[in-house]
């Protein structure tokens, strides 16, 4: 009886995962064309502004991996991821605005007579930074500013804590289903709100700018440090991708599975379901962060509106539509909603003219995304990544030897595949 | 004899409606009990307080040689320490396969960071395979759970609860929506597990109360109305007044 347990645990999972290679594969194959096509590093058929579009997409992709991992996994339908996504953009981008504004300054005090001290270049930064709201002091949260390391640290720390902090008071009082995404939903608008503010110490509505510029390697072209932001991308994509199905592959991801459909089952049989719950939050957050960190210093600006519920949403509407319970489901919505809705909302997509009304794409696209939303949840609940179940169905299933009919003379398996 | 779990003097109500009143109970080590009582007698509350998703308003919940309280604990930390519970309907994990859920079920560490490390070993997979012979489904280890029969999936739940390996079995319901033949395996399942701990069977089938053959705790209006062997408790004059009679 023994051959027909499950697959052996012990093999490496990209044998057990097939799909994982592929995706990798397929990640390398378009990192590799996207090189070749690029203006920095190859004959220069892709625009600079296209690959950094290309690169957020891969940031996005990430988010929505963690997204993925979250709501279709694990059933925690959380509308404020986005908001752990802006925070390690405005993480990372402290330090890139403030290393990049010490250059500048450090310049031009160079040529007074007297060499500046310390204090100087610290109220020269600030002024620079903060004279757009009215301020030309360094607000405390700015302490480690200064440090890249300390930063890069904070863009996993501040938003992990946030979700560890938020996550428990959520779980422990049990908050599950529409509740808990109202409180998530609340949660990144609140932050979105306090942003806003000037005395926030993050510049207002201003938010961070200039991120595409970074410290000490003014002369390296953008086209050049459009590709190492790409690969950085694609690399975090690919690892990113690796981590999800390891933590879905095995027992963890039957608990997690089995928490989304029935948590207090899962509770009954011993597992402490508000642990697993805010490990799967929080490690969702820190991914999150990341793919915030890589995408910011590719968009150049961030600013509180990238906070808003509604950026989290449409992380939701992207799973959704590209399938949410498989992870290259939510990688394909992500990529290819996104890029379409570039496509439309940058002017691109012609107008359609029918004579009384013209259809212009830029304020249409959210109706269409807001209709192919409807009819996937309704009609193709799968989303994109059911696609390849069509394929799968047209191959033989796995029937482990049995009987392919319903009676003892029916052909077996072993037969029948001659 | 030392008992498992003692409960003493327990009572809740919900909204002013008294679902158990002043219940005493008690269950050794290694003994089957069959709970019987009409609709509305507090059997399925009853079983809610001990697995911790229900807190009394009174009374006491003692469990083990420690007289341990169950009633400060988790759901999930009274299951660990060796509480298993059936539910009425089946509840299997339909999108996981039969061996996933055995697995799941399995007695092993329950924290995250030791699940998300957690390798079955071969012995791991031969008790699965075991305990799906037990349970009939040997041929059924890779089929998805939401595709077996109604019967099968009452097997899988107590497939699950064994492989939880608990000192405490409670179960509601059994055999419900069972064929005569099912509900014969079902009775050999609990009784062979009986040997071995203690199960509480909440049924309503007092056929199926008889072929376990042991005691019997007749549960109204949620305290104990009589306690004994079938035999004693069927001609109880109170009990037939409010469950056999009419």
């Amino acid at each position: 009886m023994t051959d027909t347990t499950f697959a052996p645990a012990r093999q490496p999972i990209v044998k057990r995962y097939p799909v994982v290679l592929v995706f990798l594969g397929c990640l390398a194959l378009f990192t590799l064309g996207v090189t070749i096509l690029s203006e920095g590093f190859g004959i220069g058929v892709i625009s600079t502004s296209f690959v950094k579009t290309l690169g957020k997409t891969l940031c996005l992709c990430l988010v929505a991996l963690a997204m993925d991992l979250v709501w279709g996994y694990c059933g925690i339908l959380s509308l404020g991821h986005m908001a752990f996504f802006g925070l390690g953009g405005y993480a990372i981008g402290m330090w890139l605005m403030y290393a990049r504004t010490e250059i500048i300054v450090v310049q031009s005090l160079s040529a007074a007579p007297l060499p500046p001290t310390a204090q100087e270049i610290s109220d020269g930064i600030a002024t620079q930074i903060f004279g757009v709201v009215g301020a030309s002091e360094f607000p405390p949260i700015w302490a480690v500013a200064h440090s890249l390391p300390l930063q890069l640290a904070a863009v996993v720390l501040v938003p992990g804590l946030l979700a560890l902090v938020f996550g428990w008071l959520a779980f422990r009082s049990r908050v599950t289903g529409v509740y808990l995404s109202i409180l998530t939903q609340a949660m990144t608008l609140a932050l979105a709100l306090y942003l806003f503010q000037n005395d926030s110490g993050l510049r207002g509505n201003n938010g961070l700018s200039g991120l595409q510029n970074l410290p000490g390697l003014g002369h390296v072209p953008q086209s050049t440090v459009s590709i190492w932001f790409f690969w950085a991308s694609a690399l975090a994509l690919g690892i990113g991708f690796l981590l999800c199905t390891w933590v879905v592959s095995g027992k963890f991801g039957s608990v997690i599975r089995a928490i989304r459909d029935d948590e207090s089952r899962v509770r009954f049989l011993g597992y402490p379901v508000e642990a697993y719950k805010l490990f799967v939050f929080t490690l969702t957050a820190v991914i999150a962060a990341i793919a915030g960190a890589l995408y910011y210093p590719q968009a150049g600006i961030i600013n509180p509106a990238e906070i808003a519920p509604i950026a989290s949403i449409y992380l939701a509407v992207w799973v959704a539509i590209g399938g949410r319970g498989r992870l290259y489901g939510a990688v394909m919505g992500a990529a290819f909603v996104s890029l379409l809705s570039t496509y439309f909302t940058g002017g691109q997509a012609p107008d359609i003219n029918l004579g009384f009304y013209t259809i212009q794409w830029v304020n249409w696209w959210t109706v269409l995304l807001g209709l192919s939303f409807v009819v996937v949840t309704l009609f193709a609940p799968k989303g994109l990544g059911g696609l390849f179940d069509l394929i799968a169905a047209r191959t033989s299933p796995n029937r482990h030897g049995a009987d392919l009919g319903p009676d003892v003379g029916a052909l077996r398996e072993k037969e029948a595949e001659k | 004899m030392s008992s498992l779990l003692e409960v003493s003097g327990v009572s809740v109500s919900f909204d002013g409606f008294k679902a158990i009143n002043n219940l005493t109970f008690q269950i050794g080590e290694a003994e089957m009990r069959a709970v019987i009582g009409p609709n509305g007698a507090g059997k399925t509350t009853f079983m809610d307080i001990v697995t911790g998703k229900t807190r009394p308003d009174e009374g006491r919940v003692l469990w083990g040689e420690k007289s341990q309280s169950l009633l400060s604990m988790s759901e999930s930390q009274i299951a660990q320490a060796g509480v298993g519970r059936k539910f009425q309907r089946p509840t299997v994990f339909e999108d996981q396969t039969v061996a996933e859920n055995l697995m799941l079920a399995l007695k092993k560490k329950r924290g995250p960071l030791a699940v998300l490390g957690f390798r079955a070993s071969r012995a791991d997979q031969d008790k699965v395979v075991e305990l799906a012979e037990e349970i009939g489904l040997s041929a059924a280890l890779d089929r998805k759970s939401g595709e077996l029969s109604h019967g099968q999936k009452q097997w899988l739940e107590i497939g699950m609860l064994l492989a939880q390996e608990p000192r405490l079995l409670l179960v509601d319901e059994p055999a419900a929506g069972m064929t005569p033949a099912e509900r014969e395996h079902t009775t050999e399942i609990l009784v062979e597990a009986a040997k071995t701990r203690a199960v509480v069977v909440v049924e309503h089938d007092m056929e199926f109360v008889r072929r376990l053959n042991c005691k019997v705790t007749v549960l109204h209006e949620g305290s104990v109305l009589a306690e004994g062997s079938i035999d004693h408790v069927t001609s109880d004059e109170a009990v037939i007044e409010v469950y056999l009679g009419r």
